[in-house]
């Protein structure tokens, strides 16, 4: 009888672990052909904030994918800012987040936000990756190096070295007024952060 | 030791039905086959009812559709060739919609995988797409049919005995209206 017992405790992990993987699911665009890196499940997030709703949002400067330096206080009494934070370069979800982005420029512009999109990758490797995007209307920082020093601020940065799937929305006055550090292994929906940059310019 | 077999016995049947559900298929639809078993709902739209030849609520199968063709695009606003192949897929619409003959017989609809339905409507109302869009909200039929990259083609021939066909299937690749409408028409046998 325990032999059988056991044998119904693997095939239950087996199909339990069946499941879960199943869970993670996305939608790969043929423009990025055979170069997306497929990976596992991860554990959902993996770092501590160390921001706050309320708070001021801590200044950086990044340098872009353009050639220039961008630094996040330049926009103050300017514009809302949302900051997209994205793991990897030519991984599943983030390979499709950005590009969504592109194409409703003008939700941002109604609500007077710029949308500045960060990684830890390295500047040539983020080019490579984003001109099969397309041409993207907002700037692409590299925060390489020092290795994540902006994602740490935010206490963004997992164990393993790369960023959570994270939005902030900061307004003009360099106050974050929205925060989601989203399950890595799935895509926020674009409505939440629509609500969220609605609700900030409304102010 | 009975009810713990029992217990063990119902749990597993549960989880493996439950895998079995989200079970995704292992391979794309494929020219010769049936499409993958899944529902769309009904448009609320009395324009897009129209197009489509539905009417009610609730759900429809795309074999359901009143065409002898019908052109699946599985897509996502997230794709950047998907939103390069909009305009062409559009201009695909016009041809079709401009030619008396074809107009009634060919039918396109969208399915975005891991779209929701604001997603959707923010990738119809950037490319002004005037055909039906559908959110595939939990890749439910993105998983049916086998993870594919998008853009994924898929021409539908509806048979006359209610049983259909898929006659051309392809990964990405858009020709241009014409070319594309060219094919369609070959494949399912309407030209």
């Amino acid at each position: 009888m325990p032999k059988k017992i056991g044998l119904y405790w693997i095939v239950t992990i087996a199909l339990l672990f069946a499941s879960l993987f199943s869970d993670m699911a996305y939608a790969t665009s043929d423009a990025f052909k055979e170069n997306i890196y497929q990976v596992k499940m991860l554990k959902p997030v993996d770092s501590k904030l160390k921001v706050k709703v309320g708070s001021q949002a801590p200044d950086f400067t990044l340098p872009s994918v353009a050639r220039d330096k961008v630094t996040l206080s330049q926009y103050r009494g300017k514009k809302n800012v949302v900051l997209s934070f994205v793991p990897a370069a030519w991984t599943p979800v983030c390979s499709d987040q950005w590009p969504g982005y592109n194409i409703v420029k003008d939700t941002f512009e109604q609500n007077n936000a710029i949308l500045l999109g960060i990684t830890v990758d390295n500047i040539p490797t983020l080019f490579a990756w984003t001109n099969q995007m397309g041409k993207l209307w907002f700037p692409i920082l590299s925060d390489f190096w020092p290795h994540a020093a902006v994602a740490k601020k935010y206490g963004v940065l997992r164990t393993d070295g790369v960023s959570e799937r994270a939005l902030f929305v900061i307004d003009k006055k360099g106050i974050i007024r929205y925060i989601d550090v989203h399950d890595i292994n799935k895509r926020p929906p674009l409505e939440d952060l629509v609500a969220a940059l609605e609700k900030v310019n409304q102010r | 030791m009975k009810k713990a077999k029992g217990f063990f016995l119902s749990f597993t049947f549960v989880l493996f039905v439950a895998t079995a559900l989200s079970a995704t298929a292992s391979k794309a639809p494929e020219k010769g086959e049936t499409l993958p078993v899944f529902n769309l709902p009904i448009p609320k739209s009395s324009a897009e009812k129209a197009y489509l030849g539905l009417s009610g609520d609730g759900l429809f199968k795309i074999p359901q559709i009143k065409a002898k063709v019908v052109i699946v695009e599985i897509y996502s606003m997230y794709c950047p060739y998907c939103q390069k192949d909009a305009p062409g897929i559009n201009e695909l619409y016009r041809l079709i919609d401009k030619n008396p003959d074809l107009k009634t017989k060919i039918k396109i609809i969208g399915i975005g995988a891991g779209n929701t339905q604001f997603e959707v409507d923010a990738f119809k109302k950037t490319y002004q797409v005037p055909f039906p869009l559908f959110p595939d909200k939990d890749f439910s039929i993105h998983k049916a049919c086998g993870e594919v990259r998008t853009p994924y083609f898929i021409v539908v021939k509806n048979n006359e005995d209610g049983s259909h066909q898929i006659v051309h299937a392809q990964m990405g690749g858009f020709p241009g209206a014409q070319p594309f409408l060219d094919l369609v028409l070959k494949a399912s046998g309407l030209k």
